[in-house]
């Protein structure tokens, strides 16, 4: 699955797409195959606040749980149902139908630290080299 | 005469039905003589309110089916008494029978919580002397039996770290956790009211100092350290380490999940913890798994002491013992009684039958054997961190990953070999871990074969990856459907 060039990236392995000022944030393919059959995500409810670098939910596969990070600061706009009944879209569509909150975004210079899909796919490279 | 029998299975090698499915209505396990009293309808003297009438699909089965059913099963085990239970992280070791023997004395095996303690010396200086034996062992200045697992442990010392740090004026926000931490650390951590934060290891799998050295502000109530780590290697850097966090007026606490790597070679208090846990159903041979049950003691310097959970054994001037519940600052209790005190005496016959030489011997022996298993398979199976390990040594599958076969399928292709399989995907900081623990139990001819059995499948791998993706072939049933019994769990049997 390729990283698309509209994508914003995260060491943690987050992505965020940002249309005016309201972001949409998922994990990236390499997250999803590195974690496994995905069988459970926890995600915030609308009108929560959520800060960069900082968790504010996670996924749960059979391997392990792990923390989702946010890149940005912000406030929930909405959290995707569709993920929450099925788990397994993680897995099938990580970077369409799959994404898991939608945030108002309160500072663009959060996004300054990102990557960009071609670094990101330099990133987990090296990641995959260890 | 010719063979006519084809295709024999033995009827005790099939799947087993629920002992709900194997229901025949109106049979029963026992036989009652008549009511020779009036009958009287328990609904109308209990009252609707306490009387159940929707016990559906109850089991119909006689004693016999009942007796055969669940010893079955028990044949299907796999545990420490049948052979290899590389579980890294476990220390899955032999329970020396000889604790069995001492937990069925009479008087200890029969007494009551609630006995008077003018009649109940022998199993207060039991508690007692295990606490004092493992201070010494630790080196640490005062003990509680009383959490009932290594979790309680950690949520235990936690709490007093927080009870302390709040009586000088400020408990703090924070709780540093290296990446390669076990994930009951974090769980301890947040119920006690922490935040975590996470710090990356080195490239020797190690805690960054630099990385510690910024994390550890006046924000941070100390750092959560595994020693050795859950890579099996020992934190060289651990005086460095201590010496930082104390620096800033934070507190070590160290999970002793590996103890079983240090005892009676090095004791955590010289090199600067302040609290921490031991299980003794790992390093100190109680029942591990099946319910155990666990025993998690902690253990404390003694700057810590008054904050321990109450009622602490004491012995008088006189040489009697006490419980003394007077204890103000006391994080209160965390465990009804004494906590496990069937594993306090376990413990205490294993430390008292091996005594401090036996006890060192058993350290030295489970890290020879855990660095005979790396040495004679990294050649095979990738090593991340290429060091000399403890008591424990972890592999990456990168190598096998790049046939698409991952530490999952190895896992369940050495159950062919008739081993049980080691701990699969942990530590997290390894893509795909293969983490073995061969504990001291284990002597050269079985390492020998668990060694031959981890290249068989190397080998296999390298030749027919799919072959070893359908494992295993020698079971009951094979691959099970985690994710979807994840996701759509069935928690109990209902009729159809």
């Amino acid at each position: 699955m390729s990283y698309p060039p509209e994508f914003l990236y995260t060491k943690d392995h987050e992505w965020i797409r940002v249309d005016e000022n309201v972001g949409t944030i998922g994990i990236t393919d390499y997250a999803q195959k590195e974690l496994g059959d995905i069988v459970y995500v926890e995600l915030p409810k609308v009108g929560d606040h959520v800060t960069a670098k900082e968790s504010f939910g996670t996924v749960e596969s059979v391997k392990a749980v792990s923390e989702i990070y946010s890149p940005v600061d912000g406030e929930v706009l909405a959290a995707n149902p569709k993920v929450q009944a099925s788990p397994e879209l993680v897995n099938a569509d990580p970077h369409g139908e799959a994404w898991l909150i939608q945030v108002h975004l309160v500072d663009r210079s959060d996004l300054e630290g990102l990557m960009t899909a071609e670094e990101y796919e330099a990133f987990i490279s090296q990641e995959k080299a260890h | 005469m010719e063979n006519r029998i084809r295709y024999a299975r033995t009827h005790v090698t099939r799947n087993e039905d629920l002992i709900f499915e194997r229901t025949s209505p109106g049979k029963s396990g026992v036989a009652l003589p008549p009511l020779d009293v009036p009958s009287a309808p328990a609904n109308q003297i209990l009252g609707a309110n306490l009387y159940r009438d929707d016990v559906e699909g109850f089991p119909e089965v006689s004693e016999l089916e009942v007796l055969r059913h669940f010893t079955r099963l028990s044949t299907w085990n796999y545990g420490v008494d049948t052979g290899l239970y590389p579980l890294g992280s476990c220390t899955m070791k032999y329970n020396p029978r000889v604790n069995e023997v001492v937990a069925r004395l009479d008087g200890l095996a029969t007494d009551h919580p609630y006995t008077p303690e003018s009649l109940a010396q022998g199993c207060l200086k039991v508690l007692y002397e295990t606490a004092r034996c493992l201070a010494e062992i630790t080196g640490m200045d005062a003990v509680t039996l009383q959490p009932a697992a290594g979790a309680q442990g950690e949520l235990t010392g936690i709490l007093m770290i927080r009870a302390c740090l709040a009586e000088r004026g400020n408990p703090r926000r924070y709780m540093l956790i290296p990446d390669s931490a076990h994930g009951t650390n974090p769980a301890s951590v947040h119920t006690s009211g922490y935040e975590v934060r996470n710090i990356k290891s080195n490239a020797q799998g190690c805690v960054d100092l630099a990385e510690l050295g910024r994390a550890m502000t006046e924000d941070v109530a100390g750092l959560m350290l595994t020693n050795p780590n859950t890579l099996g290697i020992f934190e060289v850097q651990i005086r460095e380490i201590a010496d930082r966090v104390h620096a800033r007026g934070g507190l070590l606490y160290m999970d002793g999940a590996n103890m079983n790597a240090l005892v009676g070679v090095a004791r955590p208090a010289d090199f600067g913890v302040d609290v921490m846990h031991l299980n003794l159903h790992k390093t100190f041979t109680t029942p591990h798994g099946g319910g155990g049950p666990g025993s998690g003691p902690v253990a404390v310097k003694r700057f810590l002491e008054p904050y321990l959970p109450a009622p602490v054994v004491e012995q008088t001037p006189d040489g009697r013992y006490r419980l003394d519940s007077d204890r103000p600052k006391s994080i209160g209790r965390v465990r009804a009684f004494y906590g496990n005190f069937g594993m306090a005496v376990r413990a205490l016959a294993y430390i008292l039958a091996n005594g401090p030489e036996g006890l060192r011997q058993t350290t030295e022996d489970a890290v020879l054997n855990a660095n005979y298993i790396m040495t004679r398979l990294r050649d095979v199976y990738e090593l991340p961190y290429d060091q000399p390990c403890l008591h424990e040594c972890v592999f990456s599958d990168r190598r096998q990953a790049a046939r698409g076969v991952r530490t999952m399928d190895i896992a369940k292709r050495l159950i062919d070999y008739g081993f049980h399989p080691y701990t699969a995907a942990f530590p997290l900081i390894v893509s795909g871990a293969l983490m073995i623990e061969p504990t001291e139990s284990a002597g050269k001819a079985e390492l020998d074969a668990f060694i031959e059995a981890m290249r068989a499948i190397a080998a296999e791998i390298d030749e027919d990856p799919q072959f070893v993706l359908k494992a295993p072939y020698s079971t009951r049933v094979s691959r099970l459907d985690e994710a979807t019994a994840a996701r759509t769990p069935i928690l109990r049997w209902k009729p159809q």
